[in-house]
């Protein structure tokens, strides 16, 4: 008896696995200014735990502006996200004439020629992007969250900062992205296409969150009601915080969760303040803040000489 | 300014306040600096150019562990830092 052995079928290329979590990246240069007519062009680069951006200001305009996801490396991620934007208007690193680095990976930044906190930064982008009417900004950001009150010229007189523990941050909403298998974008519009508001999931941590999002859906819950129950939670979770530093009219929200109305419009009911809308791209306050603090030291070093 | 740091997880919230228009002309020494058993406060200079105290980086995710020898049920009646802090810069959340 001649026994075949056949060999096991191996697929030759894996199925591709979907990245929910995936946000828009994105790359802006102002068509209508021309760098090489300006006195003075400074960069902001700011290496997040989750996203980096590189922004050039021009004579304390904002020109351009590129935000990608960080790598594993942060001097990578700043290059990276700085060539991005250099390549879209044939900028060069020396036609730069001051570079400021923030967010987490600041100090890691190898062409800055000064590192600022994320905070400052945030507070200065804000006061650009929003007026000077901003008082309140909540920061949002990838792996923390940042509550922030400044004065009219964008100067911090009150923070804090919670980056002990991940609930109420971008990469909590990436976690639920994937388990609900909704790209992030659908999220916000999704949670308000439920019949009622659902209570809030635990607000404590984004792996307990992600264990009751699962019991939801199990007790019967649709997809919608549990992303609501999430994003509910997360604004619960920012508010408190909001609530120590006192919120005052002039609210401004940065950072990527900005984008996500589901949890905006949550937020506004329930401060009762509505946030302040911009054109400009909430995830670059960091990074703008970051160039304009660059121009303001320009300005006063060639008033100086 | 007032700077917090510290966090708020599932046992509560955890800040320790510093005002720093009391701090940067501190009429006290840098007190703060040894009176803390834990030495977790240190002069920086802030984004401002102020050189004002701040928590060590490592100490704001564990304040709740490490301020608690210096709590009432350490012994003690006030806390050492905001004793020290004569010009009443540093306050704690809880």
């Amino acid at each position: 008896m001649n026994a075949e052995v056949s060999a096991p079928v191996v697929a030759e290329t894996a199925p591709e696995k979907k990245e929910f979590w995936r946000w828009q990246e994105s790359v802006w240069i102002d068509e209508t200014k021309d760098w090489k007519t300006a006195k003075i062009i400074t960069c902001g680069i700011d290496v997040g735990s989750v996203s980096s951006q590189a922004v050039l200001v021009v004579d304390g305009e904002l020109y351009g502006f590129n935000s990608m996801r960080t790598g594993n490396n942060s001097p990578d991620s700043a290059t990276n996200a700085l060539q991005g934007v250099m390549d879209k208007c044939g900028m060069k690193l020396e036609d730069i004439h001051y570079v400021v680095g923030t967010g987490y990976g600041r100090v890691n930044v190898p062409f800055a020629h000064k590192a600022i906190t994320e905070i400052a930064c945030h507070a200065r982008g804000a006061n650009y992007m929003g007026g000077n009417s901003v008082r309140t900004i909540l920061d949002m950001g990838g792996q923390d969250c940042k509550a922030i009150h400044c004065d009219e010229k964008g100067k911090v007189t009150n923070f804090l900062m919670n980056d002990k523990c991940a609930a109420g941050t971008g990469r909590g909403m990436e976690v639920i992205s994937d388990l609900m298998q909704i790209p992030i974008a659908e999220l916000g519009p999704r949670s308000f296409d439920v019949d009622v508001e659902p209570s809030a999931v635990s607000s404590v941590c984004v792996v307990f969150a992600k264990s009751e999002a699962l019991g939801l859906l199990k007790a019967g819950y649709t997809k919608n009601k549990v992303i609501a129950a999430y994003c509910q939670a997360m604004a619960e979770r920012v508010v408190s915080l909001l609530e120590r530093i006192g919120v005052e009219e002039g609210f401004f929200i940065t950072g990527g969760i900005a984008k996500n109305p589901g949890v905006v419009k949550r937020i506004e009911k329930l401060l009762g303040i509505k946030a302040m809308e911009t054109k400009v791209d909430s995830q670059i306050a960091g990074a703008l803040g970051a160039a304009l603090f660059g121009y303001t030291l320009m300005s006063k070093k060639a008033a100086a000489a | 300014m007032i700077a917090n740091y510290g966090y708020k997880d599932g046992s509560g919230e955890y800040y320790i306040s510093i005002d720093t228009d009391k701090c940067i002309g501190c009429t006290a020494e840098r007190a703060c600096l040894t009176a803390c058993p834990k030495q977790m406060f240190e002069i920086i200079t802030d984004d401002y150019d102020d050189e004002v105290a701040w928590v060590k980086k490592p100490n704001c995710r564990t304040l709740a562990y490490d301020c608690a020898d210096c709590k009432p049920s350490g012994g003690y009646a006030s806390l050492p830092c905001i004793t020290a802090c004569t010009p009443g810069a540093i306050k704690h959340s809880w």
